[in-house]
C-alpha cells in the first residue's frame, strides 16, 4: 500500500525526521490560506498522486506569490496527472500539498527496502540525490553505500555515522544524519514498511540535513496491525476494478489486451496469461480467484472481467485443489444469468470435481466452449477473440 | 526414498481445531499421513479427529515424538507459531498460511539461521511424498509415486506439473511448494540440494515466477552442484513491471526479476526451459529419454 507524500511526511514528523512545514489542501482558497499560515513569500506546491515523475510532468512548482499558489491549485485540483510512471489516463489529483520553500546546498539519496537476497532491511545512501537511483545503481554502483539492519538488534548510531562520513557530511550534520537514520529505521520496522525513500535528502544552505521528499510503502500483509496507516489508503489512486476485486478477496490487475482471464492461483494465472500470449492473443487482465473461492466471489470476478469494454472473449482456467470446479461453475452460471454475456467463454476445468463442473455448465444451456487441455483452451479463446493480433 | 517426509514421518498440526486445520487434517489422515496430534492453546487434553490435542508444541512433541509440524493458524499469529515450533526442536515446519508480514519473516529467518529447523512456506501448498505422506492443501489424487522431484513457488502451477508427470506415468518422488512470498523459509537451492542427494529422484522440475533472484541463484547452484536433468518453467513473461501478480513476491521491481532474465540464467546453467507450461511433461521426456 502506498502513502501520499503528505501522509509520509506526517509520519516522518512523528518520528522526529526534519521535514518542512506543510498542509494538504483540496481547494484553491485553502491552498492560499495554507501559504499564509506557513508565512514567507515563497512556497513549493505539489500535486498528491501515487506516481513518481511529478516534477517533469508539471505537478510541482515554486510559487512566488499567493496568486501563483491559487492558480496552481485551481489548474490541477480535479484533474489527472500523467507522468512517465502512470498510464495514459494518469492519476486523479484530489489534494495539493503546500510547503515552505527550502534553500538547497547539496542533494543526497537515502532509501530502504527489504532485500530478498540477504533477507534483511537494507539502506542505500548516495551522494547522487534527486536523480533516478536505479540508474546510479546500474552505472556507478560504487556510489551507493549499502547498510544492513539486523532484525533483532535494529539500526545503530554507528551505522548512521559510517554513512554520514561516506556521504562527506561534516560537523553537526554527522549527528543530525545519524539520528535521522536510526529514526527512519525505527519507522520502517514499527510501521511495517516495504520501502521508504527520501529523494532528495538535502543539506540546506544553513547546513542542516532535511527531508525534501518522502515516499513510504506499507506491507499489505501487515495492515491488520497498522490500522491507522490502513485508514490512509487512497483508493482513488487505483484502478476501480482492482479496488472492487480486493473487496471480494480477488487479485485483479488490469492489462491492455482483449482476452479476460479467470484463474485460481497466482502462478497459474500468470502461466495462463503467458499461454494466451504464446498463442498470439493479448490478456486483458490478471485475475486470481484464490484458494477459498466461493460462488459469490466467482460471480463478482466474472462481472469485473465483463465490465472491461475491451474484453472480446473470456478464458476460465481452474485447477481445482481446495476449490471445487462445481462451485466455480455455479458462480459463472449465476453471474451470466444476472448480467448477461455477449462474448464467448472458454472453460477448462481440471482436478477437484472437474467433470461435475463441466456437466453443470453444459446443462445450463449457456454459450460456453469446453476445452480439453491448456493449449486447446488458449487456442480456442484466441480464436474467439478474433484471432492473432 | 524421497525428501523431507515419508511414511514414517510423525506430524503434528498447529491450528488443528480451526476450520482449515480440521479440513486438511482429515484429508491428510485419509491419505495415510502419520498425523499424531495437534496443538490449540487452551484445548489441551481434549481429542479432535480422534487424535490428542495439546496446549503447546513442546508438550505435543514430548508426548508424540513428532518431528514435523504443519501450521494453519491465521497470519497474525504465524510468527509466534513458527518460533514456537522452532523452539520445540522440530526438524521441519511447514507453514501453509498466506499473508504473513514480511518483517515477521525477517525475524524468523534470523532465528532459523542459528538452529537446525527447516521451514517450508509460508503461503505454500505444502509437501507431499506420493503414496506415503501428504502435508498441506494439495489434492492427493493427482499424484503418483515415482521419480520426478518437483519444487515450485506456486500452488496451482505445481498441480499442473504434477498432473503432466502423472499422465505420462513418470510420477513424483516428492513435491515441495516453497511458496510465493518475497522471503520464503526455504529457497529453490535448499530443495534442489536435497533432490540431488535423493536416489529416488531421477529428474527435477523447477517452477518459478517473476520477481526476486531466487531462480538466478538456483541456476548458479544447478551449474555447480546438480547432475540430474532439470526442466524449468517461469511464469509471468507477460507481467508488466511494478504490478504485483497476486503473490507478494511476484513483482518486477526496478526492471529486475523478469521471466526472460530467469530463463536466460537457467539455460546458461544447462537447464531445459519451457515457455509454455503445457510443455513440462514433454520436455521431461526429452531430457530423460523416458517413454
Amino acid at each position: 500500500m502506498n502513502l501520499h507524500e503528505y501522509q509520509a511526511k506526517q509520519l516522518f514528523a512523528e518520528y522526529g525526521l526534519p521535514v518542512s512545514t506543510g498542509y494538504a489542501v483540496d481547494t484553491p482558497q485553502a491552498a492560499v490560506d495554507a501559504a499564509k499560515t506557513i508565512g514567507g513569500n515563497r512556497w513549493v506546491v505539489k500535486v498528491q498522486v501515487h506516481a513518481g515523475g511529478r516534477g517533469k510532468a508539471g505537478g510541482v512548482k515554486l510559487a512566488d506569490s499567493t496568486t501563483e499558489v491559487f492558480a496552481f491549485a485551481k489548474k490541477w485540483l480535479g484533474q489527472r496527472l500523467v507522468t512517465i510512471q502512470t498510464d495514459e489516463h494518469g492519476q486523479p489529483i484530489n489534494k495539493i500539498y503546500v510547503e515552505s520553500c527550502t534553500d538547497i546546498d547539496r542533494e543526497l539519496y537515502l532509501g530502504a527496502v527489504i532485500d530478498r537476497a540477504s533477507r534483511r532491511i537494507v539502506f542505500m545512501s548516495s551522494t547522487e540525490g534527486g536523480v533516478e537511483i536505479e540508474k546510479v545503481a546500474e552505472e556507478t554502483p560504487e556510489k551507493i553505500i549499502r547498510t544492513t539492519i539486523d532484525p533483532y538488534v535494529g539500526a545503530q548510531p554507528f551505522q548512521g555515522r559510517e554513512i554520514a562520513f561516506g556521504l562527506g557530511l561534516k560537523g553537526e550534520q554527522i549527528r543530525q544524519f545519524s539520528t535521522l537514520f536510526v529514526n527512519l529505521a525505527r519507522l520502517f520496522q514499527e510501521c511495517d514498511c516495504s520501502l521508504v525513500e527520501i529523494n532528495p535528502l538535502v543539506i540546506t544552505t544553513a547546513g542542516n540535513v532535511h527531508c525534501l521528499d518522502a515516499k513510504v510503502n506499507i506491507d499489505g500483509n501487515a495492515l491488520f496491525r497498522q490500522k491507522r496507516l490502513a485508514a490512509m489508503h487512497d483508493t482513488s489512486q487505483e484502478d476501480e476494478r482492482e479496488t472492487l476485486a480486493a473487496k471480494f478477496n480477488l487479485n485483479y490487475v488490469a492489462l491492455d489486451g482483449n482476452i479476460g482471464c479467470m484463474v485460481n492461483g497466482a502462478g497459474l494465472a500468470m502461466g495462463t496469461m503467458d499461454l494466451v500470449k504464446l498463442q498470439g492473443g493479448k490478456p486483458a487482465n490478471f485475475l486470481d480467484v484464490g484458494g477459498g473461492a466461493s460462488k459469490e466471489s466467482v460471480g463478482e470476478a466474472f462481472k469485473i472481467i465483463l465490465s472491461d469494454q475491451n474484453v472480446r472473449a473470456v478464458l476460465i482456467n481452474i485447477f481445482g485443489g481446495i476449490v471445487s470446479c462445481a462451485t466455480i461453475a455455479d458462480g459463472i452460471i449465476g453471474a451470466v444469468k444476472e448480467v448477461g454475456v455477449k462474448v464467448p467463454v472458454v472453460v477448462r476445468f481440471e482436478g477437484n470435481n472437474a467433470a461435475k463442473g463441466s456437466e453443470r455448465l453444459k446443462e445450463s444451456g449457456l454459450n460456453i466452449v469446453a476445452a480439453k487441455s491448456l493449449i486447446d483452451a488458449a487456442k480456442k479463446v484466441v480464436n474467439a477473440a478474433g484471432g492473432k493480433k | 526414498m524421497s525428501i523431507l517426509v515419508n511414511k514414517r514421518t510423525k506430524v503434528i498440526c498447529q491450528g488443528f481445531t480451526g476450520a482449515q486445520g480440521t479440513l486438511h487434517s482429515e484429508q491428510a489422515i485419509a491419505y495415510g499421513t502419520k498425523l499424531v496430534g495437534g496443538v490449540t492453546p487452551g484445548k489441551g487434553g481434549t481429542k479432535h479427529l480422534g487424535l490428542p490435542v495439546f496446549d503447546t508444541v513442546r508438550t505435543a512433541v514430548e508426548a508424540t515424538e513428532a518431528t514435523v509440524s504443519v501450521i494453519y493458524v491465521p497470519a497474525p499469529a504465524c510468527k509466534d507459531s513458527i518460533l514456537e515450533a522452532i523452539d520445540a526442536g522440530l526438524k521441519l515446519v511447514i507453514c501453509i498460511t498466506e499473508g504473513v508480514p514480511t518483517l515477521d519473516m525477517l525475524a524468523i529467518k534470523a532465528r532459523l539461521a542459528i538452529g537446525n529447523t527447516r521451514l517450508i512456506g509460508p503461503n505454500c501448498p505444502g509437501v507431499i511424498t506420493p503414496g506415503e505422506c501428504k502435508i498441506g492443501i494439495m489434492p492427493g489424487d493427482i499424484h503418483l509415486p515415482g521419480r520426478v522431484g518437483i519444487v515450485s513457488r506456486s500452488g496451482t502451477l505445481t498441480y499442473e506439473a504434477v498432473k503432466q508427470t502423472t499422465d505420462r506415468g513418470f510420477g513424483q518422488s516428492t513435491c515441495v511448494g516453497i511458496g510465493g512470498d518475497p522471503i520464503p523459509g526455504s529457497h529453490f537451492i535448499d530443495i534442489l540440494a536435497l533432490f540431488e542427494k535423493d536416489p529416488a529422484t531421477e529428474a527435477i522440475v523447477m517452477v518459478g515466477e517473476i520477481g526476486g533472484t531466487a531462480e538466478e541463484e538456483a541456476a548458479a547452484f544447478i551449474k555447480e552442484h546438480v547432475t540430474k536433468p532439470v526442466v524449468s518453467y517461469i511464469a509471468g513473461v507477460t507481467a508488466p513491471p511494478g504490478k504485483r501478480m497476486g503473490h507478494a513476491g511476484a513483482i518486477i521491481a526496478g526492471g529486475k526479476g523478469t521471466a526472460d532474465e530467469k530463463f536466460a540464467a537457467l539455460r546458461k546453467a544447462g537447464v531445459k526451459t519451457v515457455k509454455s507450461l503445457a510443455d513440462i511433461g514433454s520436455a521431461l521426456a526429452k531430457v530423460t529419454g523416458w517413454k
